[in-house]
């Protein structure tokens, strides 16, 4: 496959950026997408020039390390992550417009590098549970509800990697903060923090500089988890939920 | 508690929910009461008096209808401010837009904003014209409802104004109250579909209840 790239290109934060055009020949349909961006960089770094940052790390799907807005879409067309993107969902001669995340709690680092450390401080602001440490604890003491199960591993799911944030038109992370809160708020083992982890959660995203929900849907749209809209909803009904319970105390 | 509320995005965006449903609720008996002009001068101007006289004698004349009126007027402004607030942080949070664009979202979720805009400046002029009188067309009476209207739906622009008004307000409803629901955190899987039915109805509902006015005006069916 012979494809034309427009790749943003950014020296630095404080650099302007601007799309940059790149031809790549000889790409094979079973490439990955980050394979195919690995053939350009072998291709600029021979021509002494510099190679295109881009995020990425397991490769498998599971890290949640690799991003790119490919087209328009956060990960590219098919729903999964960029790297478990392959060549074959483009066509020969295609132009491919490639950016990093846009969200002002994101700022670009390099190329298509982006600074995703405000979700490391959601997580800290409450994404944790108290328990003791040691042996494994007896499997039957504390019994969780199948239905519980299912919600708590459907939300457990979210591999953190910002596509929602990316495909909000508001930069708003409410997707990936209620996978969080959602995940661990509905078992057991949550709950002493279960109020304080969604009032902080939310507050952190918020101090973030994240814009707020106005249910587009976007976000779960672009998710390569399926992390399902309405997540948000059960999120609000948990906030309201501990604002109301921290307003009587 | 209401600081806790007001400071947050989720908070306020159920202030914004609640106001709404607020307004919603009015606009429902309101466009029942509209109705009344279809059966006549006398059922439309005592319709009109009765609405001033509700509660007596606990309570006086006029009083019940002020007790509405300032409920509205909170919630007009709680839910402009959050409203306004909570789009300009938003647009803040997005600054960057891509260069591959594509369509976004469906026609009403997009407008939400400028159908707001445009509902804050009717309810304004629908107030000058109906309540005070003061850019009404013909020799506004107070107590003459009837006849008031008539005079309105005479001009075309009267009409213009009122037809795109509330076309703006079933957009705005059919994707405001269901996210209301989902602000509030009434939405589940198996109501969405109900939720999103109820969100049609409405929004039909309103907006051909409403327009039936001005329409049976300009067919001389009320005149
Ligand atoms: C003063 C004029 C108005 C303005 C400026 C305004 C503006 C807005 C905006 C910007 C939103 C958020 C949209 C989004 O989430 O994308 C909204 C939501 C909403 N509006 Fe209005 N609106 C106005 C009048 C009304 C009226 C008259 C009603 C009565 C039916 C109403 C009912 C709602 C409801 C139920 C919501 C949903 C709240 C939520 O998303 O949780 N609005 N409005
Ligand atoms: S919710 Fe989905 S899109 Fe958002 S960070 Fe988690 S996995 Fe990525
Ligand atoms: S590189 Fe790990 S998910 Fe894509």
């Amino acid at each position: 496959m012979r494809l034309t790239l427009r790749v943003w290109r950014q020296k630095n934060a404080a650099a302007e950026g601007a799309m940059s055009t790149y031809e790549v020949d000889g790409i094979s349909p079973d490439m990955s997408f980050l394979e195919m961006l690995d053939t350009l960089n072998e291709e600029l770094i021979l021509k002494g020039e510099d190679p295109v940052a881009f995020d990425h790390d397991c490769r498998e799907g599971i890290c949640g390390a690799c991003s790119l807005v490919i087209n328009g879409d956060a990960h590219g067309p098919e729903r999964t992550t960029t790297c478990q993107l392959h060549m074959r969902s483009f066509r020969d001669g295609d132009t491919i417009d490639i950016e990093p995340w846009r969200a002002s709690a994101f700022p670009v680092v390099k190329d298509l590098v982006v600074d995703r450390s405000a979700f490391d401080r959601i997580i800290q602001a409450g994404g944790y549970i108290t328990a003791p440490t040691g042996a494994a604890p007896e499997a039957h003491a504390t019994p969780v509800p199948k239905a519980d199960a299912d919600f708590a591993f459907e939300h457990a799911e979210c591999i953190g990697c910002g596509a929602c944030v990316a495909a909000c038109p508001n930069g708003a992370a409410m997707l990936f903060t209620s996978a969080k809160v959602n995940h661990l708020n509905v078992l057991p083992q949550g709950a002493p923090e279960r109020e304080t982890r969604v009032l902080d959660m939310v507050g952190q995203m918020d101090a973030e500089g994240f814009g707020g929900c106005t249910l587009t849907g976007e976000c779960a749209t672009a998710c390569p988890k399926g992390i399902p809209l309405m997540s948000i909803t059960s999120m609000n009904k948990e906030w309201l939920r501990a604002a109301r319970k921290a307003g009587k105390r | 508690m209401a600081r806790t509320v007001w400071d947050s995005t989720v908070g306020k965006k159920a202030v914004m929910a609640v106001s709404g449903l607020i307004m919603l609720l009015y606009l429902v008996v309101h466009m029942i009461g509209n109705l009344k002009i279809f059966f006549g001068t006398e059922e439309f101007n005592h319709y009109a008096h009765w609405l001033r006289t509700v509660g007596e004698p606990f309570m006086h004349y006029e009083w019940t209808l002020w007790v509405v009126r300032v409920v509205l007027v909170v919630a007009v402004v709680a839910h402009a401010t959050s409203a306004y607030q909570l789009s300009r942080r938003d647009i803040k949070a997005r600054p960057t837009p891509y260069a591959h664009r594509r369509r976004r979202a469906g026609y009403a979720t997009r407008t939400m904003r400028w159908g707001g805009v445009i509902l804050g400046l009717f309810i304004v002029w629908h107030i000058l014209d109906l309540t005070t009188g003061t850019v009404h067309a013909g020799g506004f009476e107070s107590g003459k409802p009837y006849q008031n209207v008539v005079d309105t739906f005479s001009t075309w622009y009267g009409n213009t104004v009122y037809i795109v008004a509330m076309l703006a307000l079933g957009l705005h409803i059919q994707h405001g109250f269901w996210s209301a629901a989902q602000t509030l955190g009434a939405g589940s899987r198996s109501r969405d579909r109900a939720l999103k039915t109820v969100a049609n109805v409405l929004a039909l509902l309103l907006t051909a209840g409403f327009i039936a006015v001005p329409v049976g005006v300009m067919t001389g069916v009320v005149s």
